[in-house]
């Protein structure tokens, strides 16, 4: 389906794929854009996401380069600094860390410090690894990192037609953008209008309607909720599961808006829970929405251990059962 | 190889360099004035606590700006570090815009928000001065990749000084840019030190030429205090660049001036220092080289030189009466806004 029919509004996609769509659409209309990264040519990427692009856009526009996570952003933020639209990829979320000075005090401030002389039109393509037994440098995902960092924009889709929308926007955008992937969502197929608009940034999905708590829940954990949220509907329990599909901006609105039907929050996501986004979701309800909250707010996040490898690591991901849990203790159910 | 800069009173003026005639020999020199002239100013400024935080006087580095930028056509482009009002100056952002924004003041080339160390005006071809050691290194090679990318044919020189080519960026940036042979200019200012650490214990190896070599990358050394040395060596890099023949590494030898900063004395006796950077003092010698070519009588220099401290004055003067930013400004251009 790479590069699908455009004349039919309506197909289905991996999210692999409607990101590789976005992605070899915008290559088609802007000739400049370049990909830049480490095994992306013809091998198609680690997790095969840009297949076929080496084919049809060449090595100059799709650069295999050598493995130096620094050197890559960096290049990139010279690269779109120019006014050549970039997407420079980190092969593992985990892999960040090398390259963060370029991300956090390069490419995230120099619009501000020109006093808006630079523009940065540069996307920052990771997968989260989580899950996959790889052990604690191949899964973490680290996304809150990114918000207590003004001037990076950080989207992380849980399905195809998101990931396609964002993706556009991404790529009209002027600024950084970190666009967090998940290797486990890649292969899961979903409905796609091809056709569609754009996604805004900062505007979340209600992915699922319910009138007695609220679950907000990223990237994998969007599919999580929802599994907890069939169980607890069997038991007359109605969640309201909202996908915010970017952390920054944020759109509070919609999480505050079901707050004042729910008046109970839960936040669900892979990262750690200390400083994770669950912490200063949890802090913004309370300064924006305190008279909301009937109960305190319910974390449910990794544990705050390193990833084990092995069979072990279930005990430290959240999952549906956490999810259910904590809504109990919303309710008032369990303690 | 290692030049060291040769002291003012030993140096031999040498033959005349026949590839520039006399307005291109003053013009060095005016180049050379002005940022001293500049430089001069602003640390009278700092210390007259008009400029925050600190700032990075580039004087006795004067002849490495000059000698480099002189090689440049209008539309190239550069990037540098904190020790870069140089290379603003003269890439053609005004005094006045630079002094500005060392006060941190509207007028300011950034609009006073990014201060000594963040100065930047690509519509002149100065990408962007950096706060971060090395940070500005690998985006000068992205810069370079973009010419390449759109098919002109720029040339991108990066400044950078002997700690940054400490860091990893310089090595990944010198692997991608030969790699991919994009016409960028790696110009290091080796001044034999980084704030207190002499290069003797942070230099695996006296050149740091030899990396880039080490790279299969065309490297010189040269004296930095003689801006027709450095005028050569990156005259003849750009012109390599230029020709698609990919990245060169020109070494600059010099002598850090009196401290690291305005702010930090950067280890040793400021005073010693002093004598050590006046004893190579570019100005002085290639003043004397002028005289000796017969070039330019002490008149003409004189006159020179008084014409670059009435700039630096006048921008000093006009920057002080600008005000400082609004504090709502603070919320502007954190994002570039994006199309409706
Ligand atoms: C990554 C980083 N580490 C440390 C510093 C603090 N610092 C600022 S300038 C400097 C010395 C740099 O020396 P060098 O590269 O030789 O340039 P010079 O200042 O001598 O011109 C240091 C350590 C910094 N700004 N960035």
């Amino acid at each position: 389906m790479v590069g699908g029919d455009n004349s039919t509004v309506s197909t289905s996609m991996t999210m692999s794929e409607a990101i590789n769509h976005a992605i070899g659409e915008a290559m088609e209309r802007d000739p400049q854009l370049t990909l830049l990264g480490q095994d992306i040519g013809a091998y198609g990427g680690t997790f095969g996401v840009y297949r076929g692009l080496f084919d049809r856009f060449g090595p100059q526009r799709v650069i295999d380069g050598p493995l130096c996570e620094s050197g890559t952003i960096g290049f990139g933020i010279g690269i779109a600094v120019s006014g050549v639209r970039c997407i420079a990829e980190i092969e593992f979320f985990d892999f960040v860390g090398v390259a963060m000075d370029q991300i956090f005090n390069q490419a995230a401030k120099l619009h501000y410090f020109t006093g808006g002389k630079l523009t940065v039109p540069l996307t920052i393509r990771t997968p989260i690894v989580s899950r996959m037994g790889m052990g604690p440098q191949h899964s973490q995902s680290l996304e809150a990192w990114f918000m207590h960092i003004p001037g990076i924009k950080v989207v992380i889709p849980s399905q195809a037609d998101d990931a396609l929308g964002l993706m556009r926007t991404a790529l009209t955008d002027p600024n950084p953008i970190l666009f967090v992937e998940n290797v486990r969502l890649y292969g899961r197929r979903g409905p796609v209008d091809v056709d569609a608009d754009p996604i805004p940034f900062g505007s979340a999905r209600v992915v699922r309607e319910g009138t007695d708590a609220t679950v907000v829940a990223l990237s994998g954990m969007v599919h999580e909720a929802v599994v907890a949220a069939d169980r607890l509907a069997e038991r007359g329990i109605s969640v309201e599961v909202i996908d915010p599909r970017t952390i920054v901006p944020l759109d509070m609105d919609t999480i505050l808006t079901s707050l004042a039907k729910t008046m109970r929050l839960a936040v669900a996501h892979d990262a750690h829970k200390s400083g994770g986004f669950g912490a200063e979701l949890a802090a913004r309800c309370m300064e924006q929405g305190f008279d909301l909250l009937d109960a305190p707010v319910e974390r449910v996040a990794a544990l705050d251990v390193p990833i084990p490898c092995g069979p072990v690591l279930d005990e430290v991901y959240p999952n549906a059962d956490r999810v259910v849990e904590a809504v109990e203790r919303l309710m008032g159910l369990t303690r | 190889m290692t030049t060291l800069p040769v002291p003012v009173d030993e140096a031999q003026p040498g033959p005349r360099p026949t590839d520039l005639d006399a307005d291109a020999l003053l013009g060095l020199y005016r180049d050379m004035a002005r940022v001293r002239a500049l430089e001069d100013q602003v640390v009278d400024a700092f210390n007259a606590q008009l400029i925050p935080g600190s700032t990075h006087p580039c004087i006795g580095v004067e002849a490495i700006k000059a000698g480099a930028l002189s090689t440049l056509r209008p539309d190239d482009l550069v990037l540098a570090t904190y020790r870069g009002h140089g290379e603003c100056l003269l890439k053609g952002i005004s005094a006045e815009a630079i002094m500005a924004e060392l006060m941190c003041r509207t007028t300011g080339v950034n609009k006073g928000k990014g201060g000594s160390m963040h100065l930047s005006d690509p519509s002149v071809g100065l990408v962007s001065t950096n706060a971060i050691v090395a940070g500005h290194i690998p985006m000068a090679g992205g810069v370079a990749k973009a010419c390449q990318i759109r098919g002109t044919d720029q040339v991108v020189l990066c400044f950078f000084g002997d700690g940054a080519a400490c860091e990893g960026e310089f090595f990944e940036t010198l692997n991608m840019a030969q790699i991919w042979r994009v016409p960028l200019v790696l110009i290091c200012e080796n001044n034999g030190v980084a704030i207190s650490v002499p290069t003797a214990l942070s230099q695996a190896t006296p050149d740091i030429a030899d990396r880039a070599r080490g790279f299969g990358m065309p490297a010189d050394v040269v004296d930095g205090n003689d801006p027709i040395a450095v005028r050569a060596a990156v005259g003849a890099a750009v012109a390599r660049a230029r020709a698609g023949e990919g990245p060169s590494l020109v070494e600059c030898k010099t002598v850090r001036w009196e401290r690291h900063s305005a702010f930090s004395a950067g280890g040793g006796d400021p005073g010693e220092q002093r004598l050590a950077w006046q004893r190579v003092d570019p100005l002085p010698r290639f003043r004397a080289a002028l005289t000796a070519w017969d070039v330019g009588d002490a008149a003409t220099l004189d006159e020179i030189d008084a014409a670059a401290r009435d700039e630096a004055l006048a921008a000093r003067t006009a920057a002080e009466k600008a005000p400082h930013p609004a504090p709502e400004s603070i919320h502007e251009d954190v994002f570039a806004p994006t199309a409706p």
